[in-house]
């Protein structure tokens, strides 16, 4: 009994169907991925389970190094202009608002703001700067600097945020809550990267059975 | 290719030219596929996926009038102290003076002594946390303790400032769980 014969196929495949499955997802990945701009401030934020997406517009963000150096930068433009007028009648700083206004972020004691100014933007490193001194409670100049950016949003709400180095010691971030409080700032947000929550908790719990959460 | 036919249209070509061989349109796609799989890969590498997240906290205003502070049942408090080196230690009700009460923990097991004095408190309302950080933590730990308050659902919380004793206290633990 002879067997019947099997035909020998080519063993090349046509690849054009894969080529087009990969140069899609390539695609993909390319419109969707964003670069993480250089930052000038290092900043390892720490880990919690809030689930809410931190607010990228209207912010006024105050970061905290891990030295305990405060900084603090702002999204827009109009509202720095304000804020570089007012810190010039008040202080009388004579600070150039157009270079204020393209900084991205302020992290000098005012005395030194207008050389800070003159720094060119690549020269900013958070490493090199000595932040907005915050320690010294009778001279607490983040309170200055808050009460203008308040008043530069005359009465709108921005997004304060708050992000803080892990290993920043505690009494740098209680001096920028008193600044706060003092502005009358009681709700604020702290940027953190997302983490699950734990298996068996009352949070978890509550998660399991529908309920929504209060953030 | 380079040449012109001058010929008519749709007239055969002569006896001395050469029928050109029919190539295959077909290329080989492997390498741009290679090519393909390596940059995606090079993109879902460098992709950020997660975006930072943001925990909210609320502050309650400075109550300057003591009579005017919120006040708290004895039974349902529980002081929650943070110390450097991720150091936990908490003591329910009020201290006692010769600080009896005054427990060591850490960041792993504080959540079950949450969870038994959440459990133990008759009302619910009555379950307050008082975090007092002392000024060697760090904001992970600040952070990290927030985030048990919202794991273990404890909605009444409040930062109050350390007091000396207390710190005393932490140094003193500290400084014998060194010798040991």
């Amino acid at each position: 009994m002879g067997r019947a014969k099997l035909p020998r196929k080519s063993t090349s495949i046509d690849m054009t169907a894969m080529c087009d499955v990969a140069f899609l997802l390539l695609s993909f990945f390319i419109l969707t991925t964003k670069f993480k701009p250089a930052e000038a401030i290092a900043v390892t934020i720490p880990k919690s389970v809030a689930a809410k997406v931190a607010p990228t517009k209207d912010i006024v963000e105050v970061i905290i190094d891990k030295d305990g150096k405060v900084f603090l930068s702002m999204d827009d433009e109009s509202i720095k202009e304000v804020v570089a007028n007012t810190l010039n009648s008040t202080k009388g700083l004579n600070l150039n608002v157009k270079a204020f206004k393209a900084a991205q972020f302020f992290g000098a004691p005012f005395a030194g703001m207008a050389s800070y100014l003159a720094l060119p933007e690549d020269q900013r490193k958070g490493n090199l700067l000595p932040g907005i001194p915050v320690k010294d409670s009778t001279n607490n100049e983040l309170t200055t600097w808050m009460s203008a950016v308040v008043n530069a949003y005359q009465g709108k709400k921005p997004n304060f945020l708050v992000k803080g180095d892990n290993i920043a010691k505690y009494p740098a971030f209680k001096a920028v809550i008193t600044a706060f409080k003092k502005n009358d700032i009681l709700k604020f947000q702290m940027v953190t990267s997302p983490e699950g929550v734990p298996v068996g908790t009352d949070l978890w719990k509550k998660q399991q059975t529908g309920e929504k959460r209060e953030e | 290719m380079a040449e012109m036919d001058t010929s008519g249209g749709g007239h055969k070509k002569g006896p001395g030219v050469k029928k050109s061989k029919k190539l295959s349109t077909r290329v080989d796609l492997t390498p741009m596929v290679d090519l393909g799989f390596l940059l995606i890969t090079f993109f879902i590498f460098t992709t950020t996926m997660s975006q930072a997240t943001a925990m909210r906290l609320n502050l309650p205003k400075d109550a300057d009038k003591p009579e005017d502070q919120n006040k708290a049942k004895q039974s349902g408090v529980i002081t929650v102290l943070l110390g450097k080196d991720n150091n936990v230690f908490y003591y329910e009700g009020e201290l006692e003076t010769n600080a009896a009460n005054f427990k060591s923990s850490n960041f792993h097991d504080i959540r079950d002594v949450l969870m038994k004095k959440k459990n133990s408190v008759k009302e619910l309302k009555d379950y307050v946390v008082i975090i007092k950080p002392s000024d060697e933590c760090t904001y992970k730990n600040l952070v990290d303790i927030l985030d048990e308050m919202t794991i273990t659902v404890s909605t009444r919380y409040a930062l109050v400032d350390i007091l000396d004793i207390e710190t005393k206290l932490i140094q003193m633990s500290e400084a014998s769980a060194a010798n040991n």
